[in-house]
């Protein structure tokens, strides 16, 4: 069973710069004595007292401002930073997707970038072999899977990354803004094979500005504020209280449909 | 450190792409550092042997051996002290233990010296002749008693070595992403190092100046055994080229290991959390 929990957790950044990273700083502070508050290096607190717990079958939006801390939060729920103060435990394979370049390599194979990828994503070189085809044939990319990844465009970048990440088969899925920057056509393949990756996946937390993507995929949400959980609950109250509207009032119908959601529980007028 | 061998296919895989993509626009492929290395040695190997008047046919597969192994202690501990901060991407995106750059590191230097062993085994079927009985070199009174089986001590002295690139990378590489003064230090450090070891002379050398002189100056053979990296370096080599097999060499390198691997274990359990935040 997967599940993460988190317990009065803090996230502080110290901010070396050229001089508090030095050797020497460090020996001549030692001699001479305190000054201050100068040897001490100055710390950003990027969260701040947090208290979490996600088990299997959750799906989590989150929700804030720019620098309040998403990002840093996912870090935290995938493991590459381990809490300052508090502690947290993580039970379950973790499949971070923050961005989607990292570990692409600009001069080898769009093949070889597949299996590079899903490596780091946690998977075996025999899972890889076999999703290879699914993949080529997601990405539409066809005889350019076997040219060098620099040939690409950016857009292609972005389908075949997109195709490596919706292939693997996580127990907990991270996601960050900065998926959906592909045409529209692709959106709505990309989409199907989300949705698809979200259900096979145990818990997902996700990060995004987009009413339509948190609706479809997230049923609570957390809005994170200066480093602080602002507030947890239901996805419809929280994303109500942080816009200052109900963002469930200005989908179509056709998205209302999508998510699941009868038009009359939008609340707009009923019948 | 297991959660770090479960992902062996990653960094295996990674190592190999970093030897394939270094020369995948290049013609003659990865045997360009089988070439550098070659020119390299057997330049070397020729120039030395004439300024210490030294017999080429055993001198330069000396400094061919010794030179295979510097490449590889070289690649260790300067690529080592920045492990961390040229993977910071990585670090900073996938919740993999550090300890994979580490090995993915170590792994490529193992697949360099494979290519460069290449060099050796040119070398030695060219010299074989003069090295397969015991010989002498130069004015060294000790008697080599030539290549026999004990050249397969080859195989655990080099994985003794390998061991302890793994702790000095990790090490050096912890040390470094917290000090960033630490990587051109060792830098400028590790050529005087090279230069104090006895790969293009040999520690011989030291001993013949002093068996002239009797009891008094015996601190010359010092120059060479308190250096770590002669150590390391001739637990590999002498197997190599049938030189007599030193024991205390593999006493000291062992020692060494043990110490290195407890700094290095207390370095990753107390900051291992850490390096994610420095880099």
């Amino acid at each position: 069973m997967v599940s993460i929990d988190v317990w009065n957790a803090s996230v502080d950044f110290p901010i070396f710069d050229a001089k508090s990273r030095s050797l020497k700083k460090l020996a001549l502070g030692k001699v001479g004595g305190k000054i201050g508050s100068e040897g001490r290096v100055p710390i950003i607190e990027a969260l701040h007292d947090i208290t979490l717990s996600l088990s299997h079958g959750d799906r989590v939006g989150l929700v804030g401002h720019n620098g309040a801390g998403k990002s840093t939060l996912l870090r935290l729920l995938a493991g590459i930073y381990e809490p300052t103060r508090g502690s947290s435990r993580i039970i379950g394979k973790v499949a971070p997707v923050f961005d989607l370049g990292v570990g692409m390599d600009p001069e080898i194979s769009g093949y070889e970038n597949i299996m590079i990828r899903g490596l780091f994503l946690g998977m075996t070189r025999k899972e890889m072999e076999k999703r290879v085809d699914d993949i080529a044939e997601f990405t539409e990319l066809g005889d350019y899977l076997q040219m060098p990844l620099r040939t690409y465009s950016t857009g292609m970048r972005v389908r075949l990354a997109l195709g490596v990440v919706t292939s693997i088969d996580p127990e907990i899925l991270l996601l960050d803004e900065g998926i959906g920057a592909v045409d529209a056509a692709f959106l709505a393949k990309a989409r199907d094979r989300l949705k698809d990756l979200v259900g096979r996946s145990g818990l997902l937390v996700f990060a995004n500005h987009s009413d339509e993507f948190l609706a479809e995929f997230c049923d609570t949400a957390i809005w994170m504020d200066e480093g602080r959980v602002k507030m947890h609950g239901g996805l419809r109250e929280v994303t109500t209280a942080y816009k200052g509207y109900d963002p469930f009032l200005k989908f179509s119908e056709e998205t209302l449909a999508r998510i699941g959601q009868p038009p009359v529980l939008s609340g707009n007028g009923g019948e | 450190m297991k959660i770090a061998w479960e992902h062996r296919e990653l960094w295996g895989h990674l190592g190999w792409q970093d030897i394939k993509q270094r020369y995948r626009r290049s013609v003659i492929g990865p045997l360009w550092i089988t070439i550098s290395m070659g020119t390299t040695a057997l330049a070397l190997g020729f120039l030395y042997s004439q300024l210490f008047n030294e017999d080429t046919a055993t001198f330069l597969p000396y400094v061919t051996a010794g030179f295979v192994i510097w490449a590889f202690i070289l690649g260790c501990v300067t690529e080592g002290t920045d492990v961390f901060i040229s993977n910071e991407g990585l670090i900073k995106h996938l919740p993999a233990p550090i300890t994979v750059h580490v090995l993915r590191l170590v792994w490529r230097q193992i697949l360099f010296f494979a290519h460069n062993l290449i060099v050796y085994v040119v070398v030695l079927a060219i010299f074989f002749t003069s090295l397969n009985h015991p010989y002498k070199m130069g004015n060294d009174p000790l008697e080599k008693p030539g290549l026999g089986w004990s050249i397969l001590l080859t195989i655990p002295g080099f994985a003794l070595l390998a061991l302890n690139a793994i702790w000095v990378s990790l090490l050096f590489g912890i040390i470094s992403t917290r000090f960033r003064d630490i990587p051109p230090v060792v830098n400028s450090f590790i050529n005087l190092v090279f230069f104090m070891t006895p790969i293009v002379w040999h520690a011989g050398v030291l001993n013949r100046v002093t068996a002239g002189q009797g009891d008094g100056g015996n601190w010359r053979v010092l120059i060479a055994e308190l250096n770590p990296v002669y150590h390391y370096v001739e637990v590999v080599r002498a197997p190599m080229l049938g030189h007599p097999i030193l024991w205390h060499h593999w006493a000291v390198v062992g020692g060494l290991t043990i110490f290195g691997w407890f700094l290095a274990l207390v370095a990753l359990r107390n900051w291992r959390a850490r390096v994610s935040y420095w880099v």
